[in-house]
């Protein structure tokens, strides 16, 4: 950087001590239940039993109450997996790929981050099973000795999302748990109710912070930091990977893997913003999340939107270069076409608002900052949108071409996973810190050690 | 003798970890072995102190991932050359390229668990009891205060006489651990 850094402010508050630290980060788990919080659990359950319900009539009634079609047999259900699960990468990014590169910074807002990933891939692991029509046979899916005698085709890329998404949620729920032993254990040991104590406790698995468990400790998160970043690359790889194979205009594309990886940290840091902005105020974090941390997310997701930008203008170049009649009447039928308005949506919504982000007084300011974040989510949906119903609409014969809407089911599912996943969220918040308490401690100067016979 | 001492060992509280890892040092330079530390996070110099360098999680690691990556070669192999081939459009049956994510999926996967369920063995987790969670002010270990425990199965290890030794290091609180 040729221009002096500017002050961005601290990644602490000034005036933090151990004590300060634990206490205050542990107290909105052990302190009472706020109404607040109280009335946003309860919008958050109303929203899942949507879901529920939903899903009720979809195991009756079949897939047949969703708006797919032929040729649209993909809708809804595969928009909302890959934007789910795209949302979980950032959590991944911000754990393992910026504790790898010493990004300090990442430590006040890891572990929400991690149980943000968890939730997103939960809900984008329930799309393709309730897709499958017989929901309740989805374990054939999986390798194993039946009665069949078949075995699942690895050739197909559906088969390495199985593959890819199960590993995922596995790692991510891993690596997560091993970052909250620690916290466990202090929970364990500050909780004042008996029934805090034991559920704490057997959680903690007798965590005693000793020296020589402490070293294999951080080998072990270190190396499934190492193990995790090319992991969350090839998750969301495989995910286009079921695009890009297949020979539709629109999906065939070698530029699909980076720009759906980019794409899916740029909709993971817009989610996570959309929920520190409200979290850190309502809790009085400000301290642990500064508007250092939400200016260094708001440039990652800046660096990410761009990249994205040059997915759809590689898409546009594509189209005319390779001389594909084709390619170039996909373009032509997503600028001039039947969805002409979601495609204009989306180029407003995911790359022109965020380039708001390049003012400081944008990124600095946190209402502003806020609306650019959810106009990146609604962006990175319609994203997906014109990617699986536009692309599909109107192949390669004419006479097989149509249209396709999304029904009550497909956005009642939808509104209810947000059910789930914010459900999901607020008992995290209420029952685990939010943010890594050990971590902390070790940002503060008293942790540092002073120099061998100073 | 030391075998008829009824303690675990003796545990001194130190309110930061300059303290911590001096009396680290001089134990050591006394003689001592048999001692821990516990910390509210992770200390690389307190480890150091102790003489723990190297542990087998690396290792493991390694095997796990390995053993992960033959399982999805073997898995996919066998399935689709041996068990069930299917013969699409004259394509090979060990479809090598195809066969790559799930074989890396695997390996990631395999590793993943030897990490954490390896950490967990070598350090004896999870484990039920253990003394010194005895000493009522250990509590304070996991927010903000350092404790040393020597051992009271170490050679020089004597109930009078190390206390005076840890009473000397500027400790909070020196407390017997019941065993």
């Amino acid at each position: 950087m040729s221009a002096p850094a500017r002050d961005l402010g601290p990644i602490i508050g000034p005036g933090h001590t151990f004590e300060t630290v634990t206490d205050k980060i542990a107290a909105v788990v052990l302190s009472e239940t706020r109404k607040g919080w109280m009335l946003g659990f309860g919008i958050s359950f109303v929203l899942l039993t949507i879901f529920l319900q939903c899903v009720a009539v979809l195991f009756v009634r079949g897939i047949g109450i969703w708006g797919i079609n032929i040729p649209v047999g993909w809708g809804f259900d595969i928009i909302n997996f890959v934007w789910w699960i795209g949302i979980g990468h950032a959590g991944t990014l911000i754990s393992a790929i910026l504790l790898l590169f010493r990004q300090t910074w990442r430590t006040s807002i890891n572990r929400f981050a991690e149980a943000m990933t968890l939730f997103a891939v939960a809900c984008a692991g329930l799309y393709p099973i309730l897709h499958l029509g017989r929901p309740w046979l989805f374990y054939w899916l999986l390798p194993y000795p039946n009665a069949m005698g078949m075995w699942p085709n690895f050739r197909s890329p559906l088969m390495w999302d199985v593959f890819a998404v199960s590993t995922y949620a596995t790692v991510s729920a891993l690596f997560w748990f091993v970052g909250l032993i620690p916290d466990l254990a202090t929970l364990r040991d500050r909780s004042t109710s008996k029934v805090g104590r034991i559920i704490y406790g057997i959680l903690a698995m007798g965590w005693r912070g000793s020296a020589r468990h402490w070293n294999r400790y951080e080998t072990a998160y270190l190396l499934l930091a190492g193990l995790s970043t090319p992991l969350v690359v090839s998750v969301h790889s495989v995910v286009s990977f079921d695009f890009a194979v297949g020979i539709i205009p629109g999906w065939h594309a070698t530029i699909f893997p980076p720009y759906f990886v980019a794409g899916a940290i740029y909709a993971g840091f817009a989610m996570v913003l959309t929920l520190t902005i409200p979290l850190r105020r309502y809790y009085g974090l400000e301290d642990f999340i500064t508007m250092r941390h939400i200016n260094y997310m708001a440039r990652v997701m800046l660096a990410t939107g761009l990249v994205v930008a040059y997915g759809y203008m590689m898409e546009i170049f594509m189209a005319w270069y390779s001389g594909n009649p084709y390619e170039s009447f996909m373009v032509k039928n997503r600028l001039t076409g039947p969805y002409k308005t979601l495609y204009a949506a989306l180029i407003l919504t995911n790359v022109i608002i965020p380039q708001l982000l390049w003012f400081q007084r944008v990124r600095t300011n946190i209402p502003l900052l806020f609306a650019v974040a959810m106009s990146i989510n609604v962006g990175m949906w319609l994203e997906r949108y014109v990617i699986i119903v536009v692309s599909l609409h109107r192949d390669f014969l004419p006479s097989s071409w149509g249209m396709y809407a999304g029904t009550i089911f497909d956005y009642g599912t939808f509104i209810g996973t947000i059910g789930l996943f914010l459900t999901l969220l607020f008992l995290f918040i209420r029952l685990l810190p939010m943010i890594s308490i050990f971590e902390m401690r070790t940002l503060l100067p008293e942790a540092k050690v002073k120099e061998k016979h100073a | 003798m030391t075998a008829r001492v009824p303690v675990y060992g003796l545990m001194a509280e130190f309110a930061d970890v300059n303290h911590l890892i001096e009396a680290i040092r001089k134990l050591r330079q006394m003689g001592y072995r048999r001692m821990d530390a516990f910390t509210p996070f992770p200390v690389e110099e307190v480890w150091e102190e102790l003489g723990v360098h190297r542990n087998m999680v690396s290792f493991l690691v390694f095997c796990g991932g390995l053993a992960g990556c033959l399982f999805g070669i073997g898995l996919q192999y066998w399935t689709s050359v041996i068990d069930y081939p299917i013969n699409v459009g004259g394509r090979p049956l060990f479809s090598v390229p195809a066969f790559v994510p799930i074989t890396f999926e695997c390996t990631v996967l395999f590793a993943a668990l030897t990490a954490v369920l390896g950490m967990l063995a070598l350090n004896g987790l999870p484990a039920p009891y253990h003394p010194v969670f005895n000493v009522p002010r250990f509590a304070l270990a996991s927010r903000d205060r350092f404790f040393l425990c020597v051992e009271s199965t170490d050679p020089l290890f004597d109930r009078e006489g190390t206390r005076r030794v840890l009473e000397s290091l500027s400790p909070v609180s020196v407390a017997e651990v019941p065993d």
